[in-house]
């Protein structure tokens, strides 16, 4: 009996998650062109209800019925699956990510993470980085050049910042001695003062590039950007298939912000008056908005100076940050 | 006159050449150009600046189709072909300049004398396939009969639309209504003409 009560309000959480998550991730899309549209003095999409609400309704109904064209020299089942796998690992991840402190309803004590596992960070850090199978499959898999450099780039890049992310939530791993997100956000218990971002500033900052480039959000969207390789890894891709990968992108952002908001900024811990679903929902749309204001801000960096960075100015920040901190602790 | 001020005489005196950073030449400066642009802010000046834009919403769109942009009267297109305001017959005398000065070539205009004996424009036409919108024909008219009209909006299913004189003449219900406005743009006289005019020295 207790076995299916477990199954069934998993199964509950999981369909719910994946169902707010895809809508956050589709009205993200609003919300950026909006938000780059203001800040370069435009007005965005006006004309589709009130506002360009409904823009969304409009770019829902044209992907879904758009043709789904696979071209003829294409690797037909690879091409199919590439952005099933895009979209699927981005939702996995969110498995063992705590959203919001456990409330009770109908006197039920609801935790609102789908597993809590002992390894969550290490979880969603390696089930981000299979991601990065999406792109790779899928610009190998379309006969087209733009593609294959689309996905090469995405292998250097990840090659270069997954050893960044890794190194840099070492420090603070070190100091709370768990990789469960809960026992992290439990850390930070007690106002702003008790956030890790003050205690380990450096690796924050380098978590939080690493974040950028795990989201391939701009300055570091090197692999698919226009200007250079048409649409990288997704130049073949049309209707659905790209739209998978699309929400892929957000729904990373999405998790990256939540990772970023419980690791270095206090998680769902409330502050003051302010409840902690609340401090957590503010956070996290602090970071989609930061995401989106760098994009208008910043302009992007060659791949070859992603790989410098990377290697030659982060890694070794984050081994120094990783001494230090093992030292202050011993 | 040097060289390179004779290559450089569109540029008016005040302008600043910058000759570019000095490319560092040791690794040590190298390394001090890395930190001084890592610590210099520089990235959040320029968030700043679109984070500033987006509190001042000072927005540009013109929403198309709802809203128009207005057009300088010195705005060059589709020609117009206006009449007289005392008497609302056609302006054009037939002279025939236009269709002479007109480098695309592109002005056709057949006269005939009619039984007044006065010279009246029977066809009039300008092709705008080739018509480069240079303006020489509304300025050499010597009757203001030819000018530059302001719409833009020239989409259309034939070529020869917005071209015959039927197109371009003002129609006589349109003056009637006293629509047709003097025209400011190009090749008119200008406010201060008069001022500007001297007196023909009749005196030798
Ligand atoms: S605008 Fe220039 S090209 Fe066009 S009809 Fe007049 S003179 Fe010819
Ligand atoms: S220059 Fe003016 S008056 Fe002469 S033919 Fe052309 S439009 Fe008529």
């Amino acid at each position: 009996m207790f076995e299916t009560a477990v199954l069934v309000e998993t199964l509950v959480k999981a369909v719910i998650v994946v169902a707010v998550v895809a809508g956050m991730a589709g009205f993200a899309t609003f919300i950026e062109r909006k938000v780059l549209a203001f800040m370069q003095r435009r007005l965005g999409p006006m004309n589709v209800g009130p506002y360009g609400l409904l823009q969304l309704a409009a770019d829902g109904i044209k992907l879904f019925t758009k043709e789904d064209i696979v071209p003829q020299n294409a690797v037909k089942p690879i091409f199919m699956i590439a952005p099933v796998i895009a979209a699927t690992t981005a939702f996995v991840a969110m498995a063992a990510v705590p959203y919001f402190p456990e409330f009770t309803l109908f006197g039920y004590v609801i935790h609102p993470i789908i597993s809590d596992i002992n390894v969550a960070l290490l979880y969603v850090m390696g089930v981000a980085s299979v991601g990065i199978y999406g792109p790779l499959l899928a610009g190998m898999s379309s006969a087209n050049k733009w593609s294959l450099l689309g996905a090469a780039r995405a292998v250097i890049q990840m090659l270069s910042f997954e050893v960044v992310t890794g190194l840099s939530v070492l420090a603070p791993i070190m100091m709370i001695g768990s990789l469960s997100l809960i026992d992290i956000n439990d850390y930070q218990v007690g106002g702003i003062t008790h956030w890790l971002i003050w205690k380990q500033p450096l690796a924050f900052i380098l978590f939080a590039m690493a974040g950028f480039m795990e989201t391939n959000r701009a300055p570091f969207d090197t692999i698919e950007f226009e200007a250079e390789v048409v649409a990288g890894y997704a130049t073949e891709y049309s209707g659905m298939r790209w739209g998978l990968f699309f929400i892929g992108e957000y729904a990373n952002m999405i998790t990256i912000s939540v990772l970023v908001s419980i690791l270095f900024m206090g998680g769902y811990n409330s502050l003051w008056f302010i409840p902690g679903a609340v401090m957590m929902l503010i956070k996290v749309s602090f970071w989609v908005f930061l995401f989106l204001w760098v994009r208008a801000a910043w302009p992007h960096i060659r791949p070859d100076q992603l790989m410098w960075v990377c290697w030659k100015v982060l890694m070794p920040l984050a081994v120094v940050n990783i001494l230090i901190t093992g030292f202050v602790l011993i | 006159m040097e060289l390179k001020d004779f290559k450089q005489r569109n540029i008016s005196p005040g302008y600043i050449f910058f000759e570019g950073e000095k490319a560092p030449e040791t690794g040590w400066q190298a390394f001090q150009k890395v930190v001084k642009r890592t610590l210099k802010g520089e990235l959040f000046v320029g968030l700043w600046i679109v984070f500033r834009e987006m509190i001042r919403f000072d927005i540009h769109t013109i929403q198309y189709p709802a809203q128009k942009m207005e057009m300088s009267p010195r705005y060059r297109a589709i020609h117009r072909l206006l009449r007289l305001f005392e008497s609302g017959s056609e302006r054009c005398i037939g002279c025939g300049l236009c269709e002479k000065i007109c480098i695309s070539n592109c002005i056709r205009m057949d006269t005939h004398i009619d039984e007044k004996s006065r010279k009246v424009v029977s066809e009039y036409s300008i092709n705008f396939g080739r018509c480069i919108f240079c303006g020489y024909c509304a300025e050499v008219c010597p009757e203001l009969a030819i000018v530059h009209g302001v719409e833009y909006e020239n989409a259309s299913e034939q070529r020869a639309h917005f071209g015959l004189k039927a197109d371009m003449l003002t129609p006589l219900d349109t003056f009637r209504a006293n629509e047709q406005k003097e025209f400011p743009g190009f090749g008119a006289l200008s406010d201060n003409a008069d001022e500007a005019v001297k007196q023909t020295p009749l005196a030798y």
